[in-house]
């Protein structure tokens, strides 16, 4: 097949497995990101994809050849590291010429290109700026350009946008993102944002604990979490445990979930629903009664939080549906069955 | 906490006492010696109060020309080697894990505390025709009989590159302890072998470092007073043998003062010159 | 990477260039009979209890040990309200006190070793064994001085702030949160001076040479007037105390950060 794939990929550090049997298929053009909390091995995996880690065990393979033994320098792909390691004795246009020197281009059509790819991150003109000049985000732009310098076949980002604020770190996203479209190039970004994943990958790669806990679609990750890690772990969730009932439909607190099945075989569960499809009515005219422990009023949204027989849910809602209550009233809560996701213990 | 300035008597009570002693046991002794060296000699080792230039008139000389330069040539030749030697260790010694790094710190110090007297005494028994290296490349069949490879140029200079290699070692470490690892990693991500990066990337990153380590070792090893004496011959003599000769043995205090002098000047221009270097935007932060 | 091969045996070279007389002096060291060959004939510790049981050696050992201890503690009373002074106060004019205290450290030793000679000559205390103590103590505070900056840069100034919110003045700051943050810098900054002054020859022999002899002083006469194994023993001896006391150092502080590295976490 075209592209990276990952077979059996797996690192040991001593007794510590950071990367445990990772399979992955990425196509040519596809924007991926390995997203999960620190220490969960998404650097190491991407450390291994660039060559500056040894896999303890299986293979790397992209275009159909095995490049596990390849060394980084025969690589040809790009990198941009969480510390961007511009190098500080260097100019900005020898920085991003550096890949180009290397392979031996002439000089002209160096300059030529390095212009050509400050033009493409929005700052033409820079070249001779000595890097200690640049700001943060110019910086950042720096390190792109100088890892597409030499038109990588695989183009990968550590952690990229880490060090900028947090205005600035949006805008790079919608802009890295449209970079990628243009070029149609193979990406793969590290990133424990999982705004940054939503908003730029074609492919999520959640992981947890050094294994891929679930790949898809963002909006597959958000609406069908494979399991209760991934909930919990894009966006806010409410998961409740539910149990089977006589006829094989799920019971919260006691009551029916009208709509909702639990799978044969399966006697107890947790189910995961988003705050923002739970929906609040006048109470006892709902499926479940609970009281109001709070209400936050964020100006955008409202949050109500709502103890149930002793689990604590919360619901969002637009201020113009905002629930008429204020803390210790009771209240009804509906689940509605198609916004519910049925998780395995 | 705040820091404040030191306003009362009391506030300022912690200070004098350091102040005192640095006052009474060092800038006062510093200010001798440069008064003795404008001294008058008189017979006997002794000298009166004068202010007479005789003594710093004797670095005209061309016995007092050649033991300069050859000093300087010899500090620099020690300083090179030592730098050369030191680089690739101490980055080595870096990627090693922390245990190692103690382990190899340890070590360091000791050989680095080593009185030069037992330095000296030390290679001068490895280069001896008894107990030498000799006698290893005799059973190796290298060579036919053991020879004594001592005194010498080159005995000196390897005793000298002992002693300071340890503290270029030392000087360096902190430097590439903190050079960001990244650094080298992305010029290999950009297609440059290790070897290539080392050149490319890792010594121009630290050339200021570099070059404030050549100069440190340097002065360093301009100090060395014990090993030409018994690692090599008269002709090897420094000026801090010189230094010492004069003072101790011929009784010449103010010459020995003036050679000093000369000497803190010397050094103290290399220091300057360091500060200057290591004052410059550094590049490996 | 580097090949491995290279990176160890580099290393392994430079062991060995570094280890290489020290292992001919242990050889000769053991030598049965008063001679320095090496490999050793036949095997025998009587050097090493020489040092301790010979009148003249023990009388240098105690004489080397005393001035060790005695200056060491010297330079740490000097560095020790240096260092805080700099730490708590504005005060830029007190630099110039932190200059001279590394001053000595970085000039050619002979030339602090004839300041001391030219002053203690001229105030007519030439030869007094205090005046080595004085000596060593001030050539050597630049190390107390340097450890005990680096402990006081990293102390967090809010613990004294906090201490101070608790109802702590000054002085009881001082004894109840930064002398016991202090206290492994404080310790290493003696263990260094204390071994160099061990092993230091010039500045003893300039204030004290014709009136008491230190080991290294020992030593250097001993290698003018015919070689005894019980030179290499001494030697051998120093080595493992110096490798034992830094040892110590490190099990105890942290050692990459003494020497100026800023990173302490385990790789």
């Amino acid at each position: 097949m075209s592209g990276l794939t990952l077979e059996a990929v797996s690192k040991q550090f001593g007794d510590l497995t950071a990367v445990d049997d990772v399979t992955l298929s990425v196509p040519h053009g596809t924007f991926v990101c390995l997203l999960g909390p620190s220490g969960c091995g998404k650097t190491t995996l991407l450390r291994m994809i660039a060559g500056l880690e040894d896999p303890s065990g299986g293979r790397l393979v992209l275009d159909n050849s095995d490049i596990t033994a390849v060394p980084t320098h025969k690589r040809d792909f790009g990198m941009v590291f969480q510390s961007l390691a511009l190098f500080p004795h260097l100019s900005v246009g020898e920085n991003i010429a550096y890949a180009l020197r290397i392979r031996g281009t002439p000089k002209a059509d160096q300059a030529k290109r390095v212009e050509e790819l400050l033009e493409l991150v929005h700052l033409p003109g820079h070249a001779d700026r000595p890097v200690s000049k640049l700001s943060g985000g110019q910086r950042q732009r720096v390190a792109i350009a100088r890892a597409l310098a030499v038109s990588p076949r695989l183009f990968l980002l550590d952690e990229p946008l880490s060090a900028l604020d947090a205005k600035l770190r949006e805008a790079m996203q919608v802009e890295l993102r449209q970079l990628q479209q243009k070029l149609g190039i193979t990406t793969i970004v590290v990133t424990h944002d999982q705004r940054e994943a939503m908003t730029m990958a074609d492919l999520v790669v959640v992981m947890g604990e050094g294994r891929i806990r679930q790949a898809a679609p963002p909006v597959e990750i958000y609406r069908k979490p494979a399991d209760s890690f991934v909930a919990d772990f894009i966006g806010s969730t409410n998961l409740l445990e539910i149990a089977r009932d006589g006829s094989g439909g799920a019971i919260f607190a006691g009551k029916a979930i009208p709509g909702l099945a639990l799978p044969s075989g399966l006697d107890r569960a947790r189910l995961s629903i988003r705050p923002e499809d739970v929906q609040l009515t006048a109470p006892g005219n709902g499926s479940l009664t609970g009281r109001v422990t709070f209400l936050r009023d964020l100006g955008g949204t409202v949050e109500t939080f709502i103890k149930v027989a002793g689990t604590t849910l919360t619901a969002v809602s637009t201020p113009r549906e905002r629930p008429d209550v204020t803390a210790g009233d009771d209240i009804g809560v509906a689940l509605p069955a198609e916004a519910c996701v049925v998780l395995k213990e | 906490m705040r820091r404040e300035p030191a306003r009362t008597l009391s506030d300022h009570l912690p200070v004098i006492f350091p102040a005192l002693m640095l006052l009474v046991f060092f800038v006062i002794p510093f200010g001798i010696m440069i008064a003795v060296s404008f001294f008058q000699r008189e017979q006997g080792g002794f000298y009166t109060p004068d202010f007479v230039l005789s003594n710093y008139a004797r670095f005209l000389s061309s016995f007092f020309g050649g033991v300069l330069s050859f000093s300087l040539l010899l500090a620099m030749a020690v300083a090179v080697c030592c730098v050369v030697l030191a680089f690739p260790f101490t980055y080595f010694l870096t990627c090693r894990t922390r245990r190692v790094q103690i382990a190899w710190l340890v070590g360091l110090l000791s050989v680095l505390s080593l009185s030069e007297v037992i330095i000296g005494f030390a290679w001068s028994t490895l280069f001896s025709r008894t107990a030498g290296i000799s006698n290893l490349f005799v059973a190796l069949g290298l060579m036919e009989q053991p020879t004594a490879l001592l005194p010498g140029f080159g005995a000196v200079l390897t005793g000298m590159v002992y002693q300071a290699l340890p503290y270029t070692i030392l000087v360096l470490y902190p430097a590439l302890v903190r050079l960001e690892p990244t650094l080298l990693e992305a010029s290999r991500t950009l297609g440059a072998s290790p070897l290539r990066g080392f050149f490319d990337i890792v010594i121009p990153a630290l050339r200021n470092t570099i070059v404030a380590t050549l100069i440190m070792v340097f002065v360093f090893a301009l100090g060395s007073y014990l090993l030409p004496q018994i690692l090599g011959r008269p002709q090897h003599w420094t000026l801090s043998v010189l230094i010492t000769d004069q003072a101790i043995y011929q009784s010449n205090m103010p010459f020995a003062a003036a050679m000093a002098v000369f000497l803190v000047l010397i050094s103290l221009a290399l220091v300057g010159l360091t500060l200057l270097v290591g004052g410059r935007k550094d590049l490996t932060a | 990477m580097t090949p491995a091969w290279i990176r160890n045996g580099y290393m392994a070279l430079i062991a060995l260039f570094l280890a290489a007389p020290l292992v001919v002096v242990a050889g000769v060291s053991v030598n049965a009979k008063k001679t320095l060959l090496f490999p050793p004939e036949g095997f025998s510790f009587t050097w090493y209890t020489d040092i301790f049981t010979q009148n003249d050696w023990r009388s240098a050992l105690f004489a080397s040990v005393g001035l060790a201890a005695l200056s060491a503690a010297l330079a740490v009373v000097i560095a020790l309200p240096l260092a805080w002074f700099l730490w708590r106060r504005v005060a830029p004019w007190a630099r110039v006190f932190q200059f001279l205290g590394v001053a000595p450290f970085l000039l050619p030793p002979v030339i602090t070793a004839l300041g001391f000679l030219s002053f203690w000559a001229t105030g007519g205390f030439y030869g007094e064994p205090w005046t080595a103590v004085i000596s060593h103590a001030i050539f050597f505070v630049t190390l107390p001085l340097v450890t005990l900056s680096l402990g006081f840069a990293s102390i967090d100034r809010s613990l004294v702030e906090a201490a101070a919110t608790m109802g702590a003045d000054d002085a009881r700051v001082f004894r109840t949160v930064v002398v016991p943050l202090i206290t492994p810098y404080l310790v290493s900054g003696y263990a260094f001076a204390f071994v160099l002054s061990l092993n230091e020859y010039i500045v003893a022999y300039m204030t004290v040479g014709f009136t008491l002899e230190t080991l290294p002083i020992k030593i250097f006469n001993a290698l003018r007037y015919g070689y005894t194994p019980t030179m290499a023993a001494v030697s051998i001896f120093f080595v493992v105390i110096a490798a034992v006391v830094f040892g110590l150092v490190a099990r105890y502080g942290d050692l990459p950060r003494l020497l100026g590295a800023w990173s302490s976490e385990d790789k």
